[in-house]
């Protein structure tokens, strides 16, 4: 058994470890994918042969806040030479979070050979395991992506509003301080901010870095339900929302409940607080 | 009041660079001339009023008195990946370090973004303008003293 298969997950396979990873550089079948949040690092050095996916220019419809499209995704597909069969590995700074993020943004349109290199970029150059600034260069695939499917793992605003009048469980990972709506004003930056602060009604506050050990791993599956199940209440047959200020960290808490803990019905609500703190007339808790 | 002369030159010259790539080389040689705060400065545990607020790569900021009045601004960042607050400080030092401090208080925060891009999660711009904002609140204070003297 495995160091992660010892820790006790549901779907421990989303989830390789560092070496596993080393030992897989020159698999054809394998595509590395760096995700960060800091612009410069991949550049700085990356895993020999792994590729970058940047959040906002390769994610993102260029014009109006939604994902990319199928037309979108397939491209990027293409140019990464990833095929539908292809196993993707996501790592990235900041304990995964940008890695977690376009883990679920591909979960959209269904490519399931996805995992999350456990404990991400640091762990990896913790151990003095190699990086180059050699950009590889692989041939084109000939992806044939479905239809983005927005029904599985995305929760929008009037679906939110339903599940809140229903009394479904949700999660807010955002700081303390964000969901009790102490701190709301975010200086010179308009774009991400929301004129009401606090949380959604009956979200229960974790943040989304409780789920990460010291070293950059997750947590033990015992740990996690400590978490999630003791402290917020959940259950794994729940229908459970997360969310935070745009999607990225709860895409993070969405691995860990749908991957880790391995329950069948959690949505990222992407519009998050962006949307819900500027709403006309939604319910709002302090 | 003007922007020091110095941060304009390293303005237009990154505006000048439009490829993303191109940038984003020149950004990490930047980051590789990074020198951190020395010692007789300031030791760790670095001082909570020195760290600037909001930073994720845990940025700190210190300004050293010239003997002209003007000041140096020196810096540390404890995040090993944080190559950008490591950019964002040597090119503070480089161009506002011994500049007038009433024009380096005016310096506007948002030139991260003529730095860096547009394409920045907030939680980083928020800890780059905050290195930008902590250096301004600096000299503004230094400006202040100098005009009571």
């Amino acid at each position: 058994m495995s160091e992660i298969e010892s820790r006790g997950y549901v779907h421990s396979e989303a989830l390789v470890s560092t070496e596993w990873v080393a030992g897989h550089l020159k698999d054809p079948g394998v595509r590395v994918v760096e995700s960060n949040e800091d612009p410069l690092l991949y550049s700085s050095g990356h895993i020999p042969g792994a590729v970058e996916v940047d959040w906002t220019r390769d994610l993102n419809d260029p014009v109006r806040r939604d994902y990319l499209d199928r037309e979108r995704f397939q491209a990027l597909m293409r140019r990464l030479g990833i095929a539908r069969d292809t196993t993707v590995v996501f790592y990235g700074d900041r304990n995964n979070w940008w890695a977690t993020y376009a883990f679920w943004v591909f979960q959209l349109f269904g490519h399931d050979k996805a995992r999350i290199m456990d404990g991400g970029r640091i762990k990896w150059l913790n151990e003095g395991r190699p990086l180059t600034r050699e950009v590889p260069t692989y041939p084109e695939s000939g992806y044939e992506a479905p239809e983005r499917d927005d029904t599985r793992v995305r929760a929008f605003r009037d679906q939110v509003l339903r599940h809140v009048e229903e009394k479904r469980p949700l999660i807010d990972v955002r700081s303390p301080a964000e969901y009790t709506g102490e701190r709301l004003h975010m200086p010179d930056y308009p774009n991400e901010g929301a004129l009401r602060g606090g949380h959604i009604p009956g979200a229960a506050n974790i943040p989304w870095a409780r789920a990460v050990a010291e070293d950059g791993t997750f947590k033990s599956a015992e740990e996690l339900r400590a978490l999630y199940e003791k402290e917020a209440g959940l259950q794994p047959q729940d229908d459970v929302v997360v969310y935070c200020r745009i999607g990225e960290r709860s895409s993070h808490t969405w691995f860990v409940l749908t991957h880790l803990l391995g329950y069948g019905r959690v949505r990222n609500y992407d519009g998050s607080w962006t949307e819900w703190g500027n709403l006309v007339g939604v319910p709002i808790e302090r | 009041m003007p922007v020091p002369e110095k941060l304009t030159r390293m303005l237009d010259m990154l505006d000048m660079v439009t490829d993303r790539n191109e940038r984003i080389q020149l950004l990490i040689d930047v980051a590789n001339r990074f020198q951190e705060v020395p010692p007789r400065i300031s030791r760790r545990p670095f001082p909570e009023e020195t760290r600037v607020p909001a930073c994720e790569s845990e940025a700190y900021v210190f300004a050293e008195e010239r003997p002209d009045g003007t000041l140096d601004f020196h810096f540390a960042v404890e995040n090993p990946q944080g190559i950008s607050a490591k950019a964002m400080a040597a090119i503070l030092d480089q161009t506002l370090s011994g500049a007038p401090p009433e024009e380096v208080a005016q310096v506007p925060t948002d030139i991260v973004y003529r730095v860096f891009g547009r394409e920045l999660s907030m939680g980083k711009s928020m800890g780059l303008m905050g290195m930008v904002g902590m250096v301004a609140n600096l000299a503004k204070k230094r400006a202040g003293a100098m005009e009571r003297q």
